[in-house]
């Protein structure tokens, strides 16, 4: 049967039309691929727009056309636009072929004549590949109402809370003993001062209370596996050595506890805790967890102080790691960031020179309920700094480290200075770049720093060290800095200097991200599904991202991104079931020798071999069409529905112009 | 099908092969006197003197069958080629050289004067004059003409148009005798004969299809060489015991003669029904079972097959998408 085929080249304003004569394809399409079925080509301004859509239905049913190519963007934006408009005109969707035009014509070149011979190439191709495409229809599956939030920080707190509020139930899964995150480390927020415990605690308490809640701390992910609307989640749930059902928090145990441990996590090492702890007062929950690695009795094989004196015979020293399994339908990564290892910049000097302080230690120091009870002091404990340096960008901005701005850090500079200057008085320098303070009232902040006297000096640090060269440098760090404001060096003596770090992606970003089937960028934050229009989406359906996993950002930003990735979750869970993409693996039962080389490969487990038939199977509700079994099969027996060997080949064909009638 | 004038005729060839595909129909045993009591030979250089130029004085189309075996390695096998295509009614590709270039066609690696080198000027051959072929000569009688060698092998299909493809380095027997009585019956117009362009002779899956042995789910640590396993169990699929065995991309129809005597498969009998490139599909098999975390890894395993186009092409690097494909030749 002979296809008829719509050519609609699209023009995006000038983004195609400024780089590829348009007219001259869709004339070309018209008279060179006419024997191939085109019956009509057209060029138009903008093809997603809704004139442009209707230009393709009416087409559809004025001309009775079988097949669509549309010349435009890539697939990722529009292929669900104009798919859409066929079905709307009576035509199965997925008669309808994307052959982009742009991202991979207009906007990778620069000569119009060569970007038009490839639109025409690429256009030739599309069309020669539809006429092999086949009607596809989309399969339903419900939608299991669970989710599954990972990471309890305060991005993956309001989204549990979030859906939870909306009558679902969340399994919220933290790594820590505690929810809570790095919020819960921090004295202050900027730029209203807020206590940052004041504001956190209660949702804190609200998660871990919550009846739709199923709060697992002291927990891991370890595996997962199956598809939007229903995936099976294993979490390891680490031993806590307590049982939780007896347990109370009275912290009689802690108190007990003989064994006095570095707090290298919550206090950043500038405090101690006990081998049998919770990490904070407020933690939630507030079961303490045993530090195998410093317990006496695991150590020594006795003492057993904390079994001793607990009231409620909670201590269980025979607990063992737990594999918990769950079904959800959505799920939202809100893993978080590492703080940039401030030893990496060695010319700072942190970890050799004692009174230069990263961010995280100079929150704890600050903090009312830190080691120093919120005094500002060097390193000895006791000393109050008169002249403090802070120094911004440190691993960000940097092409030896990250390239990125880690966002938070200007304001996070500003806030030190202004508690460093109320609780000491002591003379502050910042040390920045540029200053970014592009957010509400953020810059009325700066604007009160610089009232309050701090003082600001443009240009990257050098180097801080103790190496005195006047008499004024004696016993002081010195600043060794470019000024460009002033156009001269400084050399700047301070008593203290903090480094403003900037975020990193976890450092197991990338094997989380490999778990849960979502890519990270360059830089290893995990990639949203598109950078402005839908950053919370991954483009695995069903998993959302939010907060520092997707890139740094400020607290605000965090939180609203975990509500939008509820609201994205409510919505797949509020459909009820969900349309899968027919876009699946099939296997011809008559190629198929039961080679069982594709057995092992399938990551959604959707392979199964039946042994008296001596042929493999696909379950096409497990299929999500990732094509890895397609390529394995060494007999061709497997095909991916869409991307048919007939498909691809021919489409090859059409983009070498093999197809053009002979002259 | 009605023959006029007496018993159809058949005919067969060789051009770049070894004889092995000569061998196999001789070695149907008394089969052969089928053929001789259904046909009249016209032409079989291996078995009867002929000349060419009887085969050019025939007509059109009057021979009824013509088994083409090897490849089109120089001007005298193209020029045969198109003879016996003009002469026959129905020409058969036989045997991998002819189907997909086979052994020969390895030699596609490497431009003309290597192989004329190698041939001629290596440490086996003492040629100390440098004396090299060359297609013309002149002697006292006249000038001599010896055929020239083209740039590549190219299989039968490349050239000519062919009716169907017979595979197999060299075919089985029980299948050339079986092909043998299907012409027979539709001679006799008691068969029909099956739609142009089809495989005849073969099955329609792969050697795994045929192959005995046990089959799980694969993970490969390791690859290596048959004789490097000792022992290799008997019972289990060879490609799990980490011997590269082509069996799984390989058409069936040689009831796996060599993974049932032990031996991995070869993949003499060329790609399976689905596979458009047979070495393509056979790398991305063995790369997808290997057991790897590190890039590094991949590559010791990787290196346990020291030759992957001899492993993957062998037979099959003439007729593959890849190399020497038939629309590379329009193009002069």
């Amino acid at each position: 049967m002979t296809e008829r085929i719509g050519v609609y080249v699209c023009h995006c304003g000038s983004n195609i039309a400024g780089t590829v004569d348009v007219v001259d394809v869709a004339n070309w399409a018209a008279e060179k691929l006419g024997h191939q079925g085109v019956v009509i080509a057209r060029d138009y301004k903008f093809m997603c727009s809704s004139p442009g859509q209707e230009l393709i239905e009416k087409d559809i049913k004025e001309l009775g056309l079988t097949r669509v190519v549309v010349a435009a963007c890539s697939p990722h934006l529009h292929e669900k636009t104009f798919r859409t408009a066929a079905k709307n005109a009576g035509l199965n969707p997925y008669l309808v072929e994307l052959a982009s035009i742009r991202e991979q014509v207009s906007w990778v070149h620069s000569d119009k004549a060569v970007a038009t011979a490839k639109s025409k190439a690429v256009v030739s191709g599309a069309v020669s590949r539809v006429i092999e495409n086949a009607p596809l229809e989309e399969i339903k599956v419900p939608i299991n109402p669970n989710t599954l939030v990972v990471g309890g920080g305060i991005a993956g707190i309001q989204a549990a809370l979030e859906i939870a509020n909306a009558g679902f139930r969340v399994y919220l899964v933290e790594r820590e003993p505690s929810i809570g995150g790095h919020m819960a480390q921090f004295d202050k927020t900027f730029p209203t001062l807020d206590c940052s415990a004041c504001i956190l605690t209660p949702r804190m308490v609200e998660a871990g209370t919550h009846p739709n809640i199923t709060l697992l701390t002291w927990s891991e992910v370890v595996n997962v596996a199956g598809y939007v609307g229903n995936f099976n989640v294993t979490i390891k749930k680490k031993a806590r050595f307590i049982n939780e059902e007896l347990c109370t928090g009275c912290g009689i145990c802690q108190e007990k506890c003989p064994k006095k441990v570095v707090d290298d996590v919550y206090e950043a090492g500038l405090g101690y805790r006990k081998a049998v702890y919770t990490p904070f007062a407020q933690a939630v929950p507030n079961f303490p967890v045993m530090d195998k690695e410093n317990c006496t009795y695991f150590i020594k094989g006795t003492c057993k102080a904390c079994e001793k004196f607990c009231p409620t015979n909670a201590i269980d020293f025979n607990q063992q790691d737990e594999l918990i399994n769950i079904d959800v339908g959505n799920i939202v990564l809100a893993t978080g960031y590492d703080l940039f290892d401030a030893r990496r910049v060695s010319n700072y000097g942190y970890g050799r020179l004692p009174n230069v302080f990263t961010s995280i230690e100079f929150e704890r120091l600050s903090n009312a309920a830190g080691p120093t009870s919120g005094n500002i002091v060097l390193r000895d404990g006791k000393t109050v700094p008169k002249s403090v340096g802070i120094i911004h960008c440190v691993g960000s901005r940097d092409r030896n480290f990250n390239n990125y701005c880690s966002v938070i850090c200007c304001m996070q500079g500003l806030k030190f200075a202004h508690l460093v200057h109320e609780r000491t008085g002591a003379t502050v320098y910042n040390f920045y770049i540029d200053m970014r303070t592009a957010y509400k009232t953020y810059d009325e902040f700066y604007q009160r720093v610089l009232e309050e006297g701090t003082l600001f000096v443009r240009g990257k640090v050098a180097e801080v060290t103790d190496a005195a060269r006047y008499s004024n440098e004696k016993g002081k760090l010195i600043i060794q800095t470019e000024d460009t404001l002033a156009g001269k060096q400084r050399r700047i003596p301070v008593d203290m200097v903090i480094l403003s770090s900037g975020l990193q992606p976890r450092h197991d970003a990338k094997e989380v991200g490999k778990m849960f089937g979502i890519s990270c960028s360059t830089d290893g934050w995990f990639t949203e599904r598109h950078p402005k229009l839908d950053p919370v989406a991954t483009m695995t359906e069903g998993v959302f991202i939010v907060g520092c996993a997707q890139g740094p950002k400020d607290i605000p930003s965090s939180v609203a991104q975990g509500a939008a990735a509820s609201a994205r979750v409510l919505d797949k869970i509020l459909q009820k079931e969900v349309a899968l993409e027919p876009i699946k693996a099939t296997i011809n039962k008559e190629m198929c020798s039961g080679c069982r080389i594709c057995n092992g490969l399938c990551p959604f487990n959707a392979i199964a071999f039946l042994a008296d038939d001596n042929v493999s199977e696909i379950n096409p509700a497990l299929c999500q069409g990732c094509g890895t079994c397609v390529a394995a099969c060494p007999a061709g027996a497997i095909s991916g529905m869409g991307f048919s060997d007939e498909q691809i080949i021919a489409q090859i064909d059409g983009l070498l112009l093999r197809n053009l009638e002979p002259a | 099908m009605t023959v006029n004038g007496g018993k159809p005729k058949f005919a067969m060839y060789w051009a770049a092969s070894c004889g092995g595909c000569e061998i196999a129909v001789l070695n149907t045993h008394e089969k052969i006197l089928d053929v001789d009591a259904n046909f009249d030979v016209v032409f079989w250089p291996v078995a009867m003197d002929a000349k060419y130029k009887d085969v050019e004085a025939m007509e059109d189309g009057s021979i009824l069958l013509t088994l083409f075996n090897g490849g089109i390695r120089n001007d005298e096998n193209e020029h045969l080629a198109k003879l016996l295509r003009q002469k026959s009614k129905i020409l058969v590709a036989f045997g991998s050289c002819a189907c997909e270039g086979c052994i020969p066609g390895l030699a596609n690696l490497s431009p003309v004067g290597d192989i004329v080198h190698t041939a001629y000027n290596t440490i086996t051959t003492d040629n100390p004059n440098e004396i090299y072929p060359r297609a013309t000569y002149d002697v006292p009688e006249g000038e001599l003409h010896i055929p020239t060698l083209a740039k590549v092998l190219r299989p039968l299909e490349q050239v000519v148009d062919v009716d169907y493809f017979m595979p197999g380095c060299p075919p089985e027997s029980h299948q050339i005798a079986a092909v043998i009585d299907l012409v027979i019956k539709v001679v006799k117009g008691e068969a029909e004969l099956p739609p142009k362009g089809t495989v005849i002779g073969a099955g329609d899956s792969t050697v795994c299809d045929e192959c005995p042995r046990a089959r799980n789910v694969k993970s490969i640590k390791e690859f290596k060489r048959i004789q490097d396993i000792a022992p290799v169990d008997p019972d289990l699929c060879l490609l799990e015991q980490g011997i590269p065995c082509n069996g799984p991309a390989t058409r069936s129809g040689c009831d796996a003669r060599c993974p049932g005597a032990g031996a991995q498969c070869i993949g003499c009998y060329g790609p399976a029904e689905g596979v458009m490139d047979y070495g393509a599909r056979l790398i991305t098999a063995f790369s997808s079972v290997i057991d790897a975390t590190t890039p590094e890894e991949i590559d010791r395993i990787l290196d346990g097959i020291p030759d992957p186009t001899g492993q993957v092409y062998r037979f099959n690097l003439a007729g593959s998408l890849l190399k020497a494909n038939r629309d590379a030749w329009k193009v002069k």
